[in-house]
């Protein structure tokens, strides 16, 4: 959590910055001014009287306090259940006992498969064996398929964004592999991916769509993108219809090719919403379970399996302590993902409602 | 702005401060309880619940009936839990966890009562709430046995089969080689040979370890954690499906079957042998059937004769925190009396009564039950480890990796060894 503190912090000075300017532009543009306030934006509301005002604070509380118990606790919990070992056998008695502090060994175990006698030591059949396999095909699977849904999500945007007879029919239809829960769509592709299943027959092959390596990747694969490549379509149409015409027609004007006008305005314009989208699927993508755990099991050892696949493995194996490092370890990994994502890569939510609300003036 | 801001930050300083102490209180206090549960209650008596996976409910629900009828005061009502064997699973443990009474009786998979016994949530069946057991089939004994104490009273038990076409194969195999040699019939027919479970999942495990067991090998030693998996009869066992497995004479696709894929081959014509539950001769008889009339069953084979099938089944382990466990004894052993154990075998739920294998009305009838009375005598239990988790996965991982030959036998029985070491530490 400590982590989590400070880039919160800085983007919120960042985003409170941001205000700052866009709505300093817009009181020029207006000719009115600023109240003292120091937050503008609520410029209607007076200025806090100069008395301690506990009013805010105890509107705040009930959703602190939920946060806390609901977001903090388990948070907590988990870091401090990843300190402590697994329960251990008495070899006298037979029964489990508690196992005291661990330091991080847990954390070890799974960094370097450490499984009690040096580095490397988890042998194959361990779940230890399978965390960087897990985490390989994890992030795998994020790269490919939130490429590739990236790629049709735009095409089917550019189409949607038309005007043309069944338009809203087209939409409606588009939207229907993501109104579809995850694990029946999971459980729908699975009798097509079946030894004797549609797959097989159209395809004319005996393809082990669910035990082969490859093949059962490239099944979630294609699972996965036509599950939430309307999404995706979605959220770049949304940003797609930000773009005020004119522009386009200036640059027609000027003599710009399609092509031209395709990566000199609309994927400019469009960045900000597409930048989001990759963020929220990426993001999805990595903690992806169902879709795999139904396709082809979610023992811990099949070629599909994603690190939250492992986490639940590790559970089922009575591991509350290792397990909790585990899944810290995936927080802290997806963690680093956002940051990464949304520092340098520029993909925040806020800014790109500022700027989406510059775009309707 | 400031001061609000010190104050939320206050608020938040608490609000941890509040969940930190929670924190702290859930972990002073749990693990504690079930020291001595198991001396509480011993006899008690009172209305009690059964749960079980609701897969299998419809052969209990008649039993069930009679109790209710001749004990209106110590009524059984049956709680349905999921249906897939994880679920149930989860289901129980929550509970159980929470050192809850709300399943006083449960049926248990065979694998899952070492585990549960460990964690001090199953009542040991001792003293007054001993149960009769010299009728029963030794194995389905074993397998509710853990430290020489016995946790839980077996229901009903299960073994793998081989099941045969008679027109292809007029007579059963009598050993491994002998199988296997005949698979040129079903080439020169174009049907698989032997069809069975290789999929990498609880199926593997039953296959590997009937596997090393025909052998002679064992998976664990007595004591349920030391692996033996790299004794020459083990590798041997799992040499076998190698080998049969490289020259095609277990089918290829069988690294993808589950028991249902097993029996949709078999049904449907597809091979000439499989290893299957009991359950698959119903379907293999009936009129949709490829194969109706021409299949018969026999025990699965090892290298000299038959072989020893791995056990299935449930056994009923009673809550230690139940407050009716003379209820919960005389309801157990209940279901275990010939009527009721007859009745499990009308409804192709192996007994675990070895006099109903006798019963000729029933041969008559179920004509697989003596080929199933001498598999289940033959029949070794799964390891009865509470680690069992972790070393089903040690021997599924390794033995698909040998099967599918990513690795070689000697390399895949090194790594099931230590892996087995690495869950029990």
């Amino acid at each position: 959590m400590a982590d989590s503190a400070g880039p919160r912090q800085a983007d919120e000075a960042r985003a409170a910055a941001g205000v700052l300017t866009d709505s300093g532009r817009d009181v020029s543009a207006s000719g009115r001014e600023v109240p003292d306030s120091g937050y503008p934006g609520h410029d209607d509301i007076a200025p806090p009287p100069r008395k301690r005002d506990l009013r805010a604070v105890w509107l705040i509380a009930p959703t602190m306090v939920i946060l806390a118990i609901v977001i903090l606790y388990p948070v907590l919990r988990a870091i401090w259940l990843s300190f402590q070992a697994d329960k251990g056998l008495d070899p006298v008695t037979g029964t489990f006992t508690k196992g005291g502090f661990a330091g991080f060994d847990h954390y070890l175990m799974w960094l370097t498969q450490n499984c009690g006698s040096g580095m490397g030591s988890c042998p194959p059949g361990t779940l230890g064996a399978d965390f960087w396999p897990s985490v390989g095909i994890t992030f795998f699977f994020a790269a490919v398929t939130v490429t590739i849904e990236v790629l049709l999500g735009l095409w089917m945007a550019t189409i949607m964004g038309r005007t043309f007879f069944g338009r809203s029919l087209l939409r409606a239809a588009v939207l229907i592999p993501w109104a579809i829960p995850t694990a029946v769509t999971a459980k729908l592709w699975f009798f097509i991916f079946a030894e004797n299943g549609i797959a097989n027959k159209i395809l004319g092959t005996d393809i082990a769509w669910t035990t082969d390596p490859w093949a059962s990747r490239f099944a979630v694969i294609v699972a996965d993108v036509w599950k939430t490549t309307p999404f995706m379509a979605l959220l770049i149409l949304a940003g797609l219809q930000m773009i005020p015409q004119d522009v386009y027609e200036a640059a027609k004007v000027d003599g710009a090719s399609a092509w031209q006008r395709f990566t000199q305005i609309t994927l400019p314009l469009v960045k900000p919403a597409l930048m989001v989208a990759v963020l929220f699927r990426t993001l999805d993508v990595l903690r992806m379970y169902d879709l795999p755990a139904i396709l082809n099991g979610d023992s811990g050892a099949t070629p599909t399996t994603t690190m939250s696949i492992l986490v639940v493995a590790d559970i089922r194996n009575g591991n509350f302590n290792s397990a909790s490092a585990l899944s810290t370890l995936v927080f802290l990994m997806i963690f680093a993902v956002a940051f990464i994502m949304v520092k340098f890569l520029g993909a925040n939510a806020v800014r790109t409602q500022d700027e989406q609300r510059k775009g309707d003036k | 702005m400031v001061l609000n801001t010190k104050a939320v930050r206050r608020a938040a300083v608490a609000a941890t401060a509040a969940s930190l102490l929670a924190i702290t209180g859930c972990s002073s206090d749990s693990g504690s309880g079930s020291g001595d549960a198991s001396a509480e209650n011993t006899g008690g008596r009172g209305p009690i619940s059964f749960a079980m996976g609701k897969n299998d409910t419809d052969k209990l629900t008649p039993v069930i009936a009679s109790w209710n009828a001749a004990h209106p005061d110590e009524k059984v009502e049956l709680k349905e839990l999921p249906g897939e064997a994880d679920d149930q699973r989860d289901k129980l443990v929550q509970s159980l966890q929470a050192g809850n009474s709300d399943y006083d009786v449960m049926a248990l998979d065979v694998t899952w009562t070492a585990e549960f016994a460990a964690n001090g949530w199953l009542q040991p069946l001792e003293g007054d709430l001993a149960i009769e057991t010299s009728g029963l089939l030794p194995a389905t004994v074993a397998s509710a046995t853990y430290r020489d104490k016995l946790f839980a009273a077996p229901q009903n038990t299960n073994a793998q089969l081989l099941y045969y076409r008679t027109d292809l194969m007029p007579t059963a195999p009598a050993n491994w080689q002998a199988l296997t040699d005949s698979c040129a019939t079903a080439t020169a027919k174009s049907v698989d040979c032997l069809v069975t479970q290789l999929k990498q999942y609880e199926g593997l495990t039953v296959n590997t370890t009937q596997a090393i067991n025909s052998w002679g090998g064992s998976v664990v030693g007595p004591d349920g954690q030391t692996p033996e998996v790299e004794s020459p009869q083990a590798k041997a066992g799992l040499q076998s499906l190698v080998d049969a497995y490289a020259k095609g004479q277990i089918a290829k696709r069988s690294t993808g079957f589950t028991e249902e894929e097993t029996n949709l081959a078999f049904v449907g014509g597809e091979s000439m042998y499989a290893y299957n539950w009991p359950y698959m001769y119903t379907n293999a008889e009936k009129d949709s059937s490829k194969v109706k009339g021409n299949v018969a069953v026999a025990p699965i084979v090892g290298p000299t004769g038959p072989g020893a099938s791995t056990l299935g089944g449930y056994n009923n382990g009673i809550n230690v925190n139940s407050k009716s466990k003379q209820t919960a004894r005389d309801f157990v052993a209940f279901v275990q009396n010939p009527e009721n154990q007859q009745s499990f075998a009308d409804a192709s739920f192996p007994p675990v009564l070895a006099s109903v294998y006798d019963d000729a009305a029933l041969i008559a009838k179920y004509p697989y039950l003596p080929a199933l009375k001498s598999a289940l005598e033959n029949a070794v239990p799964r390891p009865v480890t509470p680690f069992y988790n972790a070393v089903t996965k040690a021997i599924q991982d390794n033995a698909y990796a040998a099967i599918t030959g990513k690795m070689s036998v000697d390399q895949a029985t090194a790594d099931m060894s230590a892996a087995i070491s690495a869950a029990s530490k």
